[in-house]
C-alpha cells in the first residue's frame, strides 16, 4: 500500500489535511479579500458578529474587522510556525545526528549541550529571548527555534543509534565508504519517518507559542496575529466575547488539524505500529 | 485414546494475505502420552493451528471450519472465559523465545506460583512450595536461589526449563512447544529435548512439537505431520516419515538437510589469504563505583590460517567468540592486541583511512537478510557503492552489478528492485553479491544461512559451493550448526569462551574429535547419523 492509501484509510488525518489546506487557501488570499489590511478602521467599534452585513465577525475595540484580523493571523501564525520549525530541523537534526552516530566523547557534549537548553523552561526562555532582541516577526521565530530543537535533537540520536547498528551500515563501512557518506546516505534516509511526525507537531506548538507571545504583547506591535487579538480583547471579555472566542477557534482548529496530520503521518509511516482496534 | 482430535479444521486469513487460509483441511489426532511432530517451512501454518487451540489466534484470523476436540468438547466453539480456565490447566504451551515469553521484573518462583493464583488453586505458603518442587523437577540448578531470581540473570536453557516448569504447574494433559529449541545452543537443545522425553513419561502428557528441524524429529518424534502451505502433505510414524517419505516435498525437505555423512576432505596447500596472529579482545561491562568490573575474554589468544581457496569453518556456541573473530578480521571491531595479516597487510594496525582503502579486501555476508541491505536503497546502489568508492568508473560497476546478480541466481534486472521485494533467500544472494563486487581476497559469512528455512539454505549452500569453485574464494564460514559446517568447509575451527579448542581437517575433527569440548558438541547434535564416513 502506498503512502497516501494508509493515510487515507485514517479519516481524522483527511479531516486535519483539509482544514489545513483550506487555512493556507485563506491565509494566501487575505491581500484579495481585505486589501486595506487588518488595521483599517472600518465601523464603529465592538459590533457584534453576524449584525452587520459585510462584517460577519463584528468589530474590535477600535472598530477594525475581526474578520480581516483573522485572516492575517492565519498568515503570520502558520509563517512562524513553518519557518521556525525548519529551523529547529536545521539545527536538531545535524546535532542529533552527529551525535548518535560518533558515540563517545561527542556525543556526551552534544547531550550536555541540548540538556542545557532543556533545563530552561521552553516558555521562560523565548519570553527571555524576545525581550532581549526586541520583538519582531524575526526575533520570534529565531526564539521558537532555539526553544524547540533539544526534543529533535534527542529523537535523531536515538533514531541514528538504532539505524547505525544494523547489519547494512556494516556493510557500508566494509564497503569502505566514508563516514560522512554513511551518515547522510544510509543512515538519516532512514530516520526521516519519525523526524516528519515530529515536524508536523512542532509546527502545532510553534503556533501555539507564538499566540502566547502575541497574548503577553510581546508579539511584533507591526503584525496581526491571533495572539495579539485575544490578548487586546482580554479586558473586554465580559462584554464582547467574540473578540477573544473567534481568534481561538481559529487557533484550536489549526493545532487539532495539524496534531490530527501529525498522527495521521505517524501511523502511516510507521504501519507496523499502527494501535489495534483501529482499521 | 486420542488426547485432542482435530477434525477437518480450516484457518482463514483476512482478504490479502497470499492465500486464504493458513490452515487448511486440517485433520489429526494426539493419544495421551505421544509426542507429534509437525513439521514444516515457515509460513507453513504450522504453528497457526496450535495458537487457535489457545484461542491466540492474531487479529484478524479466524476459524472458518472445523473442530478440535478435547476433553469432550470443542475448544474451538467454547466461551472465552470456559478457554481461559481450559489454558495453563489442560493444555499448556511454551514458547521459540523464553525471554521474551517471561516477565522480565518478575521472580522465576513468582511466575509459576502465578499459574496457581490465576487458576485459584492451593494457599499461598503452598504455592511457593509447589513452584520449588517444579523448579527442581525440570532440573534447574540451585533451585532455592532460582525461584528468586529475575529472567536476566538465566541463561537462554533455563529460562526455556523455567517456561517448561510453569507450563507444567497444572499437570497438563497436552503441552504445545512451538519451537522451543530454536534459539538454542545445540548442547542446551539435547538438553531441553531430554527434558521432554522424561516428562513425557513421567506424567504421560500428550506433546504437539512444533519445529522445522528434521534433527529434532528424529530425537523424539512419536508420530510426524508435515506441512505445506497450509495443508498436511505426509504423516506416519517418525520412522516411515524419515526413512520411507511418500511426499515430493519430504523427501526434498529430508535431502536437503545437510547429512551428517563427511566428506573427505583435501588437504589445501597454498598461501595463506588470511593470517591471524595472538589475537585478543576483552569486553569490559559494568564496572562503576560499587560493582566490580567485569571482564569478558570474547577473543583469547587466537591463531589460524585460511589457504587461498579454503574454506575454513569456525563453529562454537552463542558467547563462544566466533562471531567477535569474524567482526575483529574485517575491523568492525578493533582488536586489543595481536596481527591480522590479509595478503600481507595487518588489517588491526591500519588507521582509519588506510583501512578504508583496504576495506575492499575482506568482505562480509551478515546472518540476518532483513537487517543487512538499506531498505531505502535500489538492489543497484547496494552492488555499486562499495566498488565506487573504491575508484570503480559508474558504468563498469553496473555492468558488473548486472553480472553479479546473474551469477548469484537472480537475473540482471533484479538490480532496480528494492529489497523488500525479494525474499529471505533472495536478499541472502544479494548479500553475497554485494561481498563479491568488492574482489575480495576473503569473505566471511557470519551465520549466513542460520536464518533460512532447510531447503533455502540448501540452495543458498549449493551457490557458495559454486562461486568458491568459480572464483577460488577463501572464507571463513562461522556457524553453529555443524552439519552445515561439514558440507561445505575444509577445515573446522572449534571455539569455546574465546579460545580456539581444536583446528583440523573435517573428517579430523568431526570423526576422531581430540578435545572434550568438541566431543560434547558432536554429541548434542540432533538426529545423530554421525561418525559415519562419506564413501
Amino acid at each position: 500500500m502506498s503512502l497516501w492509501s494508509r493515510f487515507a484509510t485514517n479519516r481524522a488525518a483527511v479531516i486535519g489535511l483539509i482544514v489545513l489546506i483550506a487555512v493556507i487557501i485563506i491565509a494566501l488570499l487575505a491581500p484579495v479579500m481585505f486589501p486595506k489590511g487588518p488595521w483599517a478602521m472600518v465601523q464603529r467599534p465592538f459590533l457584534a458578529p453576524f449584525d452587520t452585513d459585510g462584517l460577519p465577525l463584528g468589530t474590535d475595540t477600535l472598530g477594525r474587522n475581526v474578520l480581516a484580523g483573522l485572516i492575517y493571523g492565519a498568515r503570520v501564525s502558520l509563517l512562524v510556525g513553518l519557518v521556525s520549525t525548519v529551523m529547529a530541523l536545521l539545527i536538531g537534526v545535524p546535532l542529533g545526528a552527529v551525535a548518535g552516530f560518533y558515540g563517545g566523547w561527542v556525543d556526551e557534549i552534544a547531550m550536555r549541550f541540548t540538556e542545557f537548553f532543556q533545563t530552561i523552561p521552553n516558555f521562560a526562555l523565548a519570553i527571555v529571548l524576545v525581550a532581549i532582541l526586541e520583538p519582531s516577526l524575526t526575533s520570534i521565530t529565531i526564539s521558537i527555534a532555539i526553544v524547540s530543537w533539544p526534543p529533535v535533537a534527542r529523537l535523531v540520536r536515538a533514531e541514528v543509534m538504532s539505524v547505525t547498528r544494523r547489519e547494512y551500515v556494516d556493510a557500508a563501512r566494509l564497503a569502505g565508504l566514508s563516514n560522512l557518506h554513511i551518515l547522510t546516505r544510509q543512515v538519516l534516509p532512514n530516520t526521516v519517518s519519525p523526524i516528519i511526525v515530529m515536524a508536523s507537531l512542532m509546527v502545532a506548538t510553534a503556533i501555539l507559542l507564538e499566540s502566547s507571545l502575541s497574548f503577553l504583547g510581546l508579539g511584533d506591535p507591526n503584525i496581526m496575529s491571533w495572539g495579539y487579538q485575544i490578548g487586546a480583547a482580554r479586558t473586554v471579555i465580559r462584554s464582547a466575547w467574540w473578540l477573544s472566542f473567534f481568534p481561538g477557534v481559529a487557533i484550536v482548529l489549526t493545532v487539532l488539524a495539524l496534531n490530527l496530520i501529525g498522527e495521521g503521518l505517524n501511523d502511516a509511516l510507521n504501519p507496523h505500529l499502527t494501535r489495534k482496534g483501529k482499521s | 485414546m486420542s488426547v485432542l482430535s482435530i477434525t477437518d479444521m480450516s484457518i482463514a486469513l483476512p482478504s490479502g494475505a497470499d492465500r486464504p487460509f493458513a490452515v487448511k483441511d486440517c485433520t489429526y489426532e494426539i493419544a495421551k502420552g505421544e509426542i507429534l511432530c509437525v513439521v514444516g517451512e515457515s509460513g507453513s501454518g504450522k504453528s497457526m493451528t496450535a495458537n487457535a487451540l489457545m484461542g491466540l489466534l492474531p487479529e484478524g484470523v479466524t476459524v472458518a471450519k472445523g473442530t478440535a476436540e478435547f476433553g469432550g468438547k470443542d475448544i474451538l466453539q467454547v466461551s472465552e472465559i470456559e478457554q481461559r480456565a481450559l489454558r495453563g490447566d489442560r493444555i499448556a504451551m511454551i514458547f521459540q523465545e523464553p525471554m521474551t515469553a517471561l516477565n522480565p521484573l518478575m521472580r522465576i518462583g513468582d511466575q509459576i506460583a502465578e499459574v496457581f493464583e490465576a487458576h485459584k488453586r492451593h494457599t499461598p505458603s503452598e504455592r511457593k512450595a509447589r513452584a520449588l518442587d517444579l523448579v527442581r523437577e525440570v532440573g534447574l540448578p540451585d533451585p532455592e536461589k532460582i525461584i528468586r531470581a529475575y529472567p536476566f540473570q538465566l541463561s537462554g536453557g533455563q529460562r526455556q526449563r523455567a517456561m517448561i516448569a510453569m507450563s507444567l504447574a497444572l499437570e497438563p494433559e497436552l503441552l504445545i512447544a512451538d519451537e522451543p529449541t530454536t534459539a538454542l545452543d545445540v548442547t542446551t537443545q539435547a538438553q531441553i529435548l531430554k527434558l521432554i522425553l522424561d516428562l513425557r513419561e513421567r506424567r504421560g502428557m500428550a506433546v504437539m512439537f512444533i519445529t522445522h528441524d528434521f534433527g529434532v524429529v528424529a530425537e523424539i518424534a512419536d508420530r510426524v505431520i508435515v506441512m505445506r502451505h497450509g495443508e498436511i502433505v505426509e504423516r506416519g510414524t517418525a520412522t516411515e516419515v524419515l526413512e520411507n517419505p511418500q511426499h515430493d516435498y519430504t523427501k526434498r525437505l529430508l535431502e536437503a538437510i545437510p547429512t551428517g555423512l563427511v566428506p573427505q576432505s583435501v588437504a589445501v596447500e597454498k598461501a595463506p589469504a588470511l593470517e591471524v596472529r595472538h589475537l585478543k579482545k576483552t569486553y569490559h561491562t559494568g564496572g562503576g563505583l560499587f560493582r566490580p568490573r567485569r571482564d569478558v575474554r570474547a577473543i583469547d589468544d587466537v591463531s589460524l590460517t585460511i589457504a587461498k581457496g579454503e574454506v575454513l569453518g569456525l563453529v562454537g556456541e552463542s558467547g563462544s567468540g566466533k562471531s567477535t573473530l569474524g567482526r575483529a578480521v574485517v575491523r568492525l571491531v578493533t582488536p586489543d592486541a595481536g596481527e591480522i595479516l590479509v595478503g600481507g597487510t595487518d588489517m588491526a594496525a591500519l588507521s582509519e583511512s588506510d583501512l578504508r582503502a583496504a576495506r575492499h579486501k575482506v568482505q562480509m555476508v551478515f546472518q540476518d537478510p532483513y537487517a543487512s541491505l538499506n531498505p531505502r536503497q535500489r538492489v543497484m546502489r547496494a552492488l555499486t557503492d562499495g566498488p565506487m568508492a573504491k575508484g570503480v568508473p559508474k558504468d563498469a560497476a553496473r555492468a558488473r552489478a548486472r553480472e553479479l546478480m546473474e551469477t548469484v541466481g537472480l537475473g540482471a534486472e533484479a538490480v532496480d528492485r528494492f529489497p523488500h521485494e525479494f525474499s529471505g533467500g533472495q536478499r541472502q544472494r544479494i548479500g553475497i553479491a554485494r561481498a563479491l563486487a568488492m574482489d575480495p581476497e576473503l569473505i566471511i559469512a557470519d551465520e549466513a544461512v542460520s536464518a533460512l528455512d532447510v531447503s533455502i539454505q540448501a540452495q543458498v549452500l549449493d551457490l557458495l559451493r559454486d562461486l568458491r569453485r568459480q572464483f577460488d574464494l577463501s572464507i571463513l564460514f562461522i556457524t553453529h550448526d555443524l552439519r552445515v559446517a561439514a558440507q561445505l568447509c575444509d577445515r573446522i575451527a572449534v571455539m569455546q569462551r574465546g579460545q580456539l579448542v581444536e583446528i583440523g581437517p573435517v573428517s579430523d575433527v568431526f570423526l576422531n574429535p581430540q578435545h572434550e569440548y568438541t566431543q560434547k558438541l558432536l554429541a548434542a547434535v540432533p538426529g545423530g547419523g554421525w561418525g559415519k564416513a562419506a564413501e
